[in-house]
């Protein structure tokens, strides 16, 4: 048997309430009052779709041996790099072996189960065990767009293999079309997209049925076996109409999360998917559809398996752990849309090194340090000589990964010289449970949360962004815990 | 058996300038006006200075690297002329190396001096740059010097749990009166009186400092010339001679920033610098024994905790000896006499030769009245470069016989 053998998801702490978008810039297009309801998921300043995608690899590899993975693809339309490997930064976040497969898959919005079907095909081919799917987007609407109302930030990942498996792989059907009813170019910033009624009427109701409908005859199931359908499509009256022509009864429709995340792009059904499953029971059917120069249409039975809980938090933790963002204005400094004044001391080039980089990688990118085989002392950043003073053991080291520990906070300020995206930048010594101990950077909580003892866990996270040579650099920072209700 | 620095060498002469925004003069113009006074001080000719070592920290908006800039700018005649840097204790590292060529008796007449030009920035603050190295921006936190200084007083209020209010006002008292001691200094770079309500109603910094709590961002130089006390003797027959009675430098070992054994709230290198520094100059007792000090206040939470680790205060009660003015010009121990970093302003590389400065000045009893300390027969200076987690401090007791 083969298919989903655990997930996770990943969502944004920052929800952008969508009446402060009108309020901020609905006199330039009265019309998007329309839009302005519920709210959206919003990137941190530090975060990207990169950076979702790790977060969302880490929860679904929550209770897995990560020594077991084998691969990682990751589907999005807004990664940060075109040439250096995006999955293979990923693949180092999540602490894995380096002799594993990895690729990144992007285009159209439908990347996301395309990437999804290549895992499973690829252990169907039993020249690999499992892989790891990470499906994250960052797509940016300009101000006083509908897509600037619509678009959310989120991420979804699946451990795809033959073992455990939560949700059995059935059978997909695909369609692929030219049909640009939204592109970017090489060097784009924004979305841009052609007319909505002829995306509505032209691209969802004939796609998704045809892709739909070709599943159902390729595998001879009616609509109604089907516990859940997930299909994308923000347009409310084009889902109704869908509903119907499909046989889709109310029940059956997995609620898009318009109102709390947006349509977030190449993860979107999955996201969806990662939803259902939270809900779902031994038996059920699941029907996945995806939309974006055509669509695949994907069909999974859900297993015994699903009842045994791994302590993800999915979608629906993430979605409780969750901050108002309070100003529009932040999101479009955040995203370099207002060129805000930084100060003199922003201005300072420091550029990166790549070979350093390259040698510094286990520590950068996956939060390794070492731990003494004469002492057992934890130490991070990874040391030649041990720092136990009572030991100083040299070259004993085996490695130790502090990505997954908890720590506390033993010292912190929040720095209003600093120049930051977010002031004031809050930083403060933390302690490994079990030993270790480093400055880090606190991100995802407001200075008035801040207290020492506080309990921290690790997060990857964009450090920096060189403008002058477009380079993202990641390193960790440290996010309280917070008990999510 | 090596047997310390204690009595084997004299400061001759030594010269500071004033301290602060100093838009009208160059790094060069600095070296120049501090040395001239030094020189006028030791009663030599430029051609009797057999070495020197020049102290500067920022490379990168300052002077340049090496050491020809001070050589090419006094015109020192083809001498030895080395370079040190090591953070804020920079100038006590040249004025180190000068007194160790001396003792060692290699040389017989050396120049310590110390020059920083930080107001070419254009921006407030200490200049960012790649201090840290260059892969340090990968890794690093966003932080500036107010920030590392302030994890301090977090690490503190939560070592010895008492409310950060009560730090608030000792750290006040702090600033408060270095403010009244720069206020009536000449050469000092902030020379107005400011309360203690000032200071805590300040714009906040970096939590829990305000600006009040932050020291004077300042160019400036500073120097001495040293010899043997016999050759100095010899020069000043009727002068009181100001000997060396101890250097002591400690740095980091990682503990501190690696191995989980270190609370935040302390400098361990101050500790351990301390110590040896006292035992060298024979100091059974700092809090009878020393005639005042020149700590490393680049922030008032800096200061605060130094106490202790000096052994003047006990652990956990510097509250109690500095709110009760133990530490004002009037006090039992005064400390910043001079302003310190806070007032007489902190150009890194020449702060360590200033504070040196601010004790000589007091022992020879060169001071007006109003700035006198009582009985001043020797001072400590205490010299602290880095981050708590990650530093150097060097300690220095000068004093006459």
């Amino acid at each position: 048997m083969i298919g989903i053998c655990s997930y996770g998801g990943y969502v944004p702490r920052y929800r952008l309430n969508r009446g402060l978008i009108f309020a901020g810039i609905g006199w330039m297009n009265a019309a998007s009052i329309a839009l302005a309801r519920g709210e959206k998921a919003v990137a941190n300043f530090d975060e990207d779709s990169l950076t979702l995608a790790v977060a969302a690899g880490i929860d679904a590899l929550t209770g897995i041996d990560r020594e077991k993975v084998e691969g990682v693809y990751f589907a999005s339309t807004t990664m940060p790099y075109k040439e250096r490997l995006n999955a293979g930064i990923i693949t180092g976040a999540l602490g894995l072996d380096e002799h594993v497969r990895s690729a990144d898959f992007s285009g159209g919005l439908k990347a996301g189960t395309t990437a999804l079907l290549s895992a499973i095909e690829s252990v169907e081919s039993k020249r690999i065990n499992n892989l790891l799917v990470t499906v994250s987007d960052c797509r940016l609407g300009k101000p006083a767009s509908s897509q600037e109302m619509l678009f959310g930030d989120a991420a979804v990942a699946f451990l795809v293999g033959d073992e455990n498996v939560i949700a059995e792989f059935k059978d997909s059907y695909s369609v692929t079309i030219d049909f640009s009813d939204h592109f970017r170019g090489a060097s784009a910033k924004y979305d841009r997209q052609w007319e909505d009624r002829w995306i509505r009427d032209l691209g969802f109701a004939q796609f998704i049925p045809a892709a739909v409908n070709g599943l159902l005859e390729k595998t001879d199931l009616a609509m109604s076996v089907f516990a859940k359908v997930v299909y994308p499509c923000h347009y409310p009256a084009a889902r109704k109409k869908l509903n119907k022509v499909l046989g889709i009864a109310p029940e059956q429709e997995q609620n898009n999360l318009q109102a709390e995340i947006g349509e977030s792009g190449t993860p979107h059904s999955l996201v969806m998917l990662a939803a259902a499953l939270e809900e779902a029971k031994p038996g059920d059917k699941i029907l996945v559809v995806s939309y974006g120069s055509g669509c695949d249409a994907l069909c999974f039975e859900v297993t015994e398996n699903i009842n045994k809980k791994n302590g993800a938090k999915g979608i629906s933790g993430s979605l409780a752990n969750k901050a108002e963002l309070d100003n529009y204005t932040k999101l479009l400094v955040w995203r370099d849309i207002l060129p805000a004044d930084f100060g003199l001391r922003m201005e300072e080039d420091q550029w990166t090194r790549f070979s350093s980089l390259y040698r510094m990688r286990k520590f950068i990118l996956g939060l390794w340090g070492t731990k003494c085989k004469e002492c057992g002392t934890p130490q991070i950043p990874p040391q030649r000589i041990c720092v136990n003073p009572d030991c100083g053991a040299v070259g004993k080291m085996d490695p130790i990964r502090f990505s997954d520990k908890v720590g506390h906070v033993t010292s912190y300020t929040g720095d209003n010289l600093a120049a930051s995206y977010d002031p004031p930048s809050i930083y403060g010594q933390i302690e490994f449970e079990g030993g270790g101990r480093f400055m880090f950077d606190i991100t995802d909580c407001s200075f008035d949360d801040m207290s020492t003892d506080m309990a921290v866990s690790m997060s990857f996270r964009r450090k920096y962004y060189d403008e002058k040579r477009d380079l993202s650099g990641y390193f960790w920072k440290a996010v309280p815990v917070k008990e999510v209700k | 058996m090596a047997d310390g620095i204690k009595d084997k060498v004299a400061i001759l002469g030594m010269g500071c300038t004033r301290f602060g925004e100093r838009w009208e003069s160059g790094a060069e113009d600095l070296m120049v006006e501090s040395f001239m006074e030094c020189l006028e001080d030791a009663g030599i000719e430029k051609k009797e200075i057999q070495a020197a070592y020049l102290g500067s920290h920022f490379i990168d908006v300052n002077i340049g690297r090496g050491a020809t800039p001070l050589s090419t700018t006094l015109h020192l005649p083809y001498i030895p002329v080395t370079r040190t840097e090591n953070f804020c204790a920079t100038a006590t590292e040249a004025f180190r190396a000068a007194c160790y060529s001396v003792a060692a008796g290699v040389y017989d007449i050396v120049l310590a001096l110390g020059v920083e030009k930080l107001k070419d920035t254009g921006y407030g603050g200490l200049p960012g740059g790649v201090g840290g190295g260059v892969n340090a921006h990968m890794v690093g936190f966003n932080g500036t010097a107010p920030g590392m200084f302030a994890l301090l007083a977090t690490a503190y209020a939560r070592k010895w749990g008492i409310p950060m209010e009560k730090v608030k006002d000792a750290i006040a008292h702090v600033s408060a009166k270095s403010h009244a001691n720069g206020a009536i200094n000449p050469k000092a770079h902030l020379r107005r009186v400011i309360s203690e309500e000032q200071i805590k109603a300040a714009p906040m910094i970096a939590y829990p400092l305000g600006l009040f709590d932050c020291c004077g961002v300042s160019d400036g130089s500073a120097c001495a010339i040293v010899t043997t006390p016999e050759i100095a003797k010899s020069l000043k027959p009727n002068e009181d001679i100001v000997k060396v009675k101890a250097l002591a430098i400690s740095l980091s070992s990682g503990e501190e920033s690696t191995y989980n054994n270190w609370d935040g709230s302390y400098f361990a290198t101050t500790r351990i610098a301390a110590a040896k520094a006292y035992e060298e100059a024979g100091i059974k007792n700092a809090r009878e024994e020393l005639s005042m000090m020149e700590v490393h206040d680049c922030f008032s939470i800096t200061e605060f905790v130094t106490m202790e680790d000096l052994q003047i205060s006990p652990k956990g009660g510097a509250y109690e000896d500095v709110m009760s003015g133990f530490y004002d010009l009037d006090g039992t121990v005064p400390c910043q006499v001079d302003g310190g970093l806070k007032c007489y302003g902190h150009p890194i590389g020449a702060s360590g030769l200033r504070m040196i400065y601010a004790m000589y000045e007091q022992i020879l009893d060169r001071v007006p009245e109003e700035r006198k300390v009582k009985n001043a027969r020797s001072g400590l200076t205490h010299n602290l470069g880095g981050s708590p987690s990650q530093n150097v401090a060097a300690i220095s007791i000068i004093g006459k016989d």
